[in-house]
């Protein structure tokens, strides 16, 4: 029972915090100031969860094969490959380094 | 999901991935309740993952100027890749094809894996073995770069990237993301110091 309750909370709480940002009303997001924050928040939010993503092992910082595969998908976008040649080269060195690495 | 063998049962792990549909707030919880914590500490801990949606939802609802009516039924589908995939969209009418495209792609795919790792099948085996793990973060990095055309969005990301990885060891799950979000006003406050507010935007290049 306790894991249905756990189960309900989370889904209403998920629920709401997804719903309230798009229930702002567009006038408060009017002003110039505010424009501009909502418009840099996701891609503070985005930077940040992909270099977790890459360098987190739980609370731990760690360097591993993910960021040799990044920095492969790095260099990929600075050679304008397109989407998938980018991703696609982050998994195979990522693979790579981690098969040679052990 | 790795939800089987952590106490949840197939119905109570498909729901948790219909109803919740935030990756990280669902192993959150799982993780919390295979550890034996008490059901609200859990939800708590998912929630905070979850914050992060809203201020997606802020401006989404700016680029995809939703209908009232259909804002109820496109919330669920504010995450992360949507909110990517819809900021690197060009026009109005891309930004509501991404968010729809993606959306019930991951949507689907994601409630279909779900079922099956639940009901016990493990064919991809290790996904870390074949370097998968690495696609979720190059497909943010490949949707994230071409919108860092300015000196005010690289230092956001820049400073973003300091906060999220330099608070990580020290706070629970979920809120360095959150705080790496107060590189936005931040930015935006130094840049309003400098008085150099408007000519930064124009200006290419500096890198």
């Amino acid at each position: 029972m306790s894991i249905w309750i756990a189960v309900a909370v989370t889904a209403v709480g998920c629920y709401a915090v997804k719903l309230a940002g798009l229930l702002v009303p567009a006038g408060a997001l009017e002003r110039p100031l505010v424009r501009r924050l909502a418009a840099l928040l996701p891609v503070a939010l985005l930077a940040a969860l992909t270099a977790q993503q890459t360098f987190a092992d739980g609370h731990a910082l760690v360097v591993d094969a993910r960021a040799a595969g990044l920095a492969a998908a790095a260099v990929a976008l600075l050679l304008r490959a397109p989407f998938l040649v980018v991703v696609g080269t982050a998994v195979v060195v990522t693979a790579g380094v981690r098969a040679l690495t052990g | 999901m790795t939800s089987a063998g952590s106490g949840l049962t197939v119905l109570q792990t498909c729901v948790l991935s219909l109803l919740v549909f935030t990756g990280a707030s669902q192993f959150a919880l799982v993780g919390a309740l295979a550890a034996g914590g008490n059901p609200f500490t859990a939800a708590a801990g998912a929630f905070f993952l979850g914050v992060r949606n809203a201020f997606y939802g802020l401006r989404l609802s700016q680029l995809l100027a939703l209908p009232r009516a259909v804002r109820p039924l496109a919330a669920q589908w504010v995450i992360d890749e949507t909110t990517a995939v819809t900021l690197a969209q060009p026009t109005r009418r891309a930004a509501r094809i991404g968010f729809t495209v993606t959306g019930l792609t991951l949507y689907t795919l994601w409630n279909l894996t779900t079922l099956l790792g639940a009901l016990g099948a493990e064919a991809l085996g290790d996904t870390r073995a074949w370097g998968l793990d690495a696609a979720g973060p190059a497909v943010f990095l490949a949707l994230l770069a071409p919108m860092l055309k300015t000196a005010t969005e690289r230092a956001v990301a820049a400073l973003a990237v300091l906060l999220g990885l330099g608070l990580l060891p020290v706070l629970p799950a979920g809120v360095p993301v959150l705080a790496a979000g107060l590189a936005a006003p931040a930015v935006l406050y130094l840049k309003g110091r400098r008085g150099d507010g408007a000519r930064d935007d124009v200006r290419e290049g500096d890198r």
